[in-house]
Protein backbone atom coordinates (compact mmCIF):
# COMPACT_ATOMS: atom_id res chain seq x y z
CA UNK A 1 0.00 0.00 0.00
CA UNK A 2 1.89 3.37 -1.32
CA UNK A 3 0.86 6.54 -0.66
CA UNK A 4 -0.17 8.65 -3.22
CA UNK A 5 -0.98 12.31 -4.07
CA UNK A 6 -3.33 13.37 -6.82
CA UNK A 7 -3.60 16.80 -8.17
CA UNK A 8 -6.70 17.59 -10.68
CA UNK A 9 -7.85 20.81 -12.08
CA UNK A 10 -10.85 21.14 -13.17
CA UNK A 11 -12.31 23.33 -15.85
CA UNK A 12 -13.91 26.51 -13.75
CA UNK A 13 -17.29 26.31 -15.19
CA UNK A 14 -17.97 23.69 -13.15
CA UNK A 15 -20.67 24.36 -10.34
CA UNK A 16 -20.20 23.62 -6.76
CA UNK A 17 -21.86 20.61 -6.30
CA UNK A 18 -20.63 19.39 -9.94
CA UNK A 19 -17.26 19.67 -8.46
CA UNK A 20 -18.03 17.97 -5.00
CA UNK A 21 -19.84 14.97 -7.03
CA UNK A 22 -17.09 15.16 -9.32
CA UNK A 23 -14.61 14.41 -6.06
CA UNK A 24 -16.65 11.88 -4.45
CA UNK A 25 -16.88 10.03 -7.73
CA UNK A 26 -13.16 9.86 -8.18
CA UNK A 27 -13.21 9.23 -4.29
CA UNK A 28 -15.51 6.12 -4.20
CA UNK A 29 -13.48 4.74 -7.56
CA UNK A 30 -10.55 4.70 -5.15
CA UNK A 31 -12.17 3.10 -1.95
CA UNK A 32 -14.14 0.70 -4.28
CA UNK A 33 -10.64 -0.40 -5.42
CA UNK A 34 -9.06 -1.29 -1.97
CA UNK A 35 -7.96 2.26 -1.90
CA UNK A 36 -8.02 4.57 1.37
CA UNK A 37 -8.12 8.16 1.29
CA UNK A 38 -6.03 9.89 3.50
CA UNK A 39 -7.30 13.42 2.90
CA UNK A 40 -8.88 15.41 0.16
CA UNK A 41 -8.01 19.23 -0.15
CA UNK A 42 -9.71 21.26 -2.54
CA UNK A 43 -8.10 24.37 -3.31
CA UNK A 44 -11.28 25.93 -5.19
CA UNK A 45 -10.99 28.47 -8.00
CA UNK A 46 -7.57 29.47 -8.88
CA UNK A 47 -5.93 31.37 -11.58
CA UNK A 48 -3.39 29.14 -13.67
CA UNK A 49 0.07 30.25 -14.35
CA UNK A 50 -0.17 30.11 -18.02
CA UNK A 51 -3.43 29.20 -20.04
CA UNK A 52 -4.54 25.31 -20.56
CA UNK A 53 -7.12 24.64 -23.04
CA UNK A 54 -7.76 28.49 -23.79
CA UNK A 55 -8.91 28.57 -20.07
CA UNK A 56 -6.71 30.87 -17.84
CA UNK A 57 -8.97 29.66 -14.47
CA UNK A 58 -9.09 26.52 -12.60
CA UNK A 59 -10.69 24.32 -10.17
CA UNK A 60 -7.94 22.50 -8.18
CA UNK A 61 -8.42 19.60 -6.10
CA UNK A 62 -5.97 16.98 -3.87
CA UNK A 63 -6.38 14.28 -2.55
CA UNK A 64 -3.64 11.95 -0.82
CA UNK A 65 -4.27 8.28 -0.24
CA UNK A 66 -3.08 4.80 0.14
CA UNK A 67 -3.32 2.73 -2.55
CA UNK A 68 -1.73 -0.91 -4.42
CA UNK A 69 0.11 0.01 -7.33
CA UNK A 70 -2.03 -1.04 -9.74
CA UNK A 71 -4.66 1.22 -8.85
CA UNK A 72 -3.37 4.35 -10.72
CA UNK A 73 -3.67 2.90 -14.06
CA UNK A 74 -7.16 2.27 -14.02
CA UNK A 75 -7.66 5.67 -12.27
CA UNK A 76 -5.55 7.40 -14.30
CA UNK A 77 -8.18 5.99 -17.32
CA UNK A 78 -11.14 7.17 -15.61
CA UNK A 79 -9.12 11.00 -15.42
CA UNK A 80 -8.47 10.93 -19.42
CA UNK A 81 -12.05 9.85 -19.86
CA UNK A 82 -13.67 12.65 -17.50
CA UNK A 83 -13.89 16.21 -20.07
CA UNK A 84 -14.45 18.30 -16.77
CA UNK A 85 -10.79 17.04 -15.94
CA UNK A 86 -8.47 19.69 -17.52
CA UNK A 87 -5.27 18.15 -15.93
CA UNK A 88 -4.24 15.79 -13.57
CA UNK A 89 -0.84 14.18 -11.67
CA UNK A 90 -0.13 11.70 -9.24
CA UNK A 91 2.87 11.63 -7.63
CA UNK A 92 4.03 9.15 -5.38
CA UNK A 93 4.96 10.27 -2.20
CA UNK A 94 7.86 8.68 0.02
CA UNK A 95 8.44 8.99 3.67
CA UNK A 96 9.58 12.29 4.31
CA UNK A 97 6.29 13.74 1.88
CA UNK A 98 3.76 12.00 4.30
CA UNK A 99 5.45 13.11 7.31
CA UNK A 100 5.14 16.64 5.71
CA UNK A 101 1.68 16.18 4.30
CA UNK A 102 0.88 15.16 8.03
CA UNK A 103 2.45 18.11 9.93
CA UNK A 104 1.63 20.54 6.94
CA UNK A 105 -2.24 19.37 8.01
CA UNK A 106 -2.59 19.29 11.74
CA UNK A 107 -1.04 23.00 12.76
CA UNK A 108 2.29 23.26 10.47
CA UNK A 109 5.08 24.10 11.16
CA UNK A 110 5.88 25.21 14.55
CA UNK A 111 8.77 28.04 13.42
CA UNK A 112 8.43 29.47 9.72
CA UNK A 113 11.63 27.40 9.09
CA UNK A 114 11.73 28.40 5.07
CA UNK A 115 13.75 31.32 6.24
CA UNK A 116 15.63 33.47 3.91
CA UNK A 117 18.98 31.65 2.82
CA UNK B 1 38.91 70.59 -11.51
CA UNK B 2 39.73 66.40 -10.93
CA UNK B 3 38.51 67.23 -7.85
CA UNK B 4 35.19 65.31 -7.54
CA UNK B 5 36.50 62.73 -9.69
CA UNK B 6 38.87 60.74 -7.01
CA UNK B 7 41.44 57.95 -8.66
CA UNK B 8 41.84 54.98 -6.39
CA UNK B 9 45.58 53.86 -6.55
CA UNK B 10 44.15 50.16 -5.39
CA UNK B 11 40.07 49.10 -6.59
CA UNK B 12 37.59 49.37 -4.01
CA UNK B 13 37.32 46.21 -1.80
CA UNK B 14 33.51 45.08 -2.14
CA UNK B 15 31.73 43.27 0.73
CA UNK B 16 32.54 39.62 0.78
CA UNK B 17 29.43 38.19 -0.33
CA UNK B 18 28.04 36.14 2.60
CA UNK B 19 28.67 32.37 2.90
CA UNK B 20 26.01 30.39 0.61
CA UNK B 21 24.77 27.51 2.55
CA UNK B 22 22.55 25.03 2.06
CA UNK B 23 19.05 25.66 3.56
CA UNK B 24 17.86 22.40 3.36
CA UNK B 25 20.50 21.11 5.20
CA UNK B 26 20.65 23.99 8.17
CA UNK B 27 16.97 23.87 8.86
CA UNK B 28 16.26 20.36 8.38
CA UNK B 29 13.60 20.63 5.59
CA UNK B 30 13.60 17.07 3.90
CA UNK B 31 10.91 17.61 1.67
CA UNK B 32 10.38 20.10 -1.28
CA UNK B 33 6.72 20.50 -1.65
CA UNK B 34 5.81 21.14 -5.48
CA UNK B 35 2.38 23.20 -4.46
CA UNK B 36 4.34 25.49 -2.18
CA UNK B 37 4.63 28.07 -4.87
CA UNK B 38 6.08 30.64 -2.18
CA UNK B 39 7.92 28.06 -1.32
CA UNK B 40 9.76 27.28 -4.48
CA UNK B 41 9.84 31.53 -6.19
CA UNK B 42 13.02 31.79 -3.90
CA UNK B 43 14.57 29.63 -6.84
CA UNK B 44 13.00 30.83 -9.72
CA UNK B 45 14.48 34.31 -11.49
CA UNK B 46 11.99 37.34 -13.14
CA UNK B 47 11.99 35.21 -15.93
CA UNK B 48 10.37 31.97 -14.07
CA UNK B 49 14.35 30.13 -14.83
CA UNK B 50 15.44 28.16 -12.21
CA UNK B 51 18.41 29.26 -10.28
CA UNK B 52 21.84 27.50 -10.84
CA UNK B 53 23.35 25.61 -7.79
CA UNK B 54 26.23 28.00 -7.34
CA UNK B 55 23.22 30.81 -6.76
CA UNK B 56 20.94 29.57 -4.90
CA UNK B 57 23.56 27.87 -2.63
CA UNK B 58 21.80 24.23 -2.67
CA UNK B 59 23.35 20.75 -2.07
CA UNK B 60 23.41 19.07 -5.25
CA UNK B 61 20.65 15.92 -3.64
CA UNK B 62 18.21 19.24 -2.79
CA UNK B 63 19.00 20.95 -5.90
CA UNK B 64 17.93 17.66 -8.24
CA UNK B 65 14.60 17.97 -5.37
CA UNK B 66 14.07 21.62 -6.00
CA UNK B 67 14.17 21.36 -9.64
CA UNK B 68 11.81 18.21 -9.34
CA UNK B 69 9.54 20.01 -7.40
CA UNK B 70 9.73 23.42 -9.74
CA UNK B 71 8.53 20.70 -13.02
CA UNK B 72 5.72 19.18 -10.90
CA UNK B 73 4.58 23.00 -10.07
CA UNK B 74 4.99 24.10 -13.88
CA UNK B 75 3.06 20.80 -14.99
CA UNK B 76 0.04 21.68 -12.84
CA UNK B 77 0.33 25.61 -14.05
CA UNK B 78 1.21 26.67 -10.10
CA UNK B 79 4.14 28.55 -11.65
CA UNK B 80 4.76 29.91 -15.51
CA UNK B 81 7.44 28.14 -17.69
CA UNK B 82 8.23 31.45 -18.93
CA UNK B 83 7.22 35.40 -17.85
CA UNK B 84 8.50 38.40 -17.13
CA UNK B 85 8.65 39.95 -13.96
CA UNK B 86 7.38 37.14 -12.12
CA UNK B 87 7.85 38.18 -8.67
Amino acid sequence: MNNYELMVIFTPVLSDEEFKNAQKKFSSFITDHAGEIVASNPWGLKSLAYPVQKKTTGIYWILEYKSASDLNEKLKIQLLRDEQVMRHMMTKLDKNAVEYNHVKRNGGFPKHDKTEA
Amino acid sequence: MARNEIKYLTAMKQEKPRKKFCRFQKYGIKYVDYKDVEFLKKFINEQGKMLPRRLSGNSLKYQRKVSDAVKKARQMALLPYVTDLLK
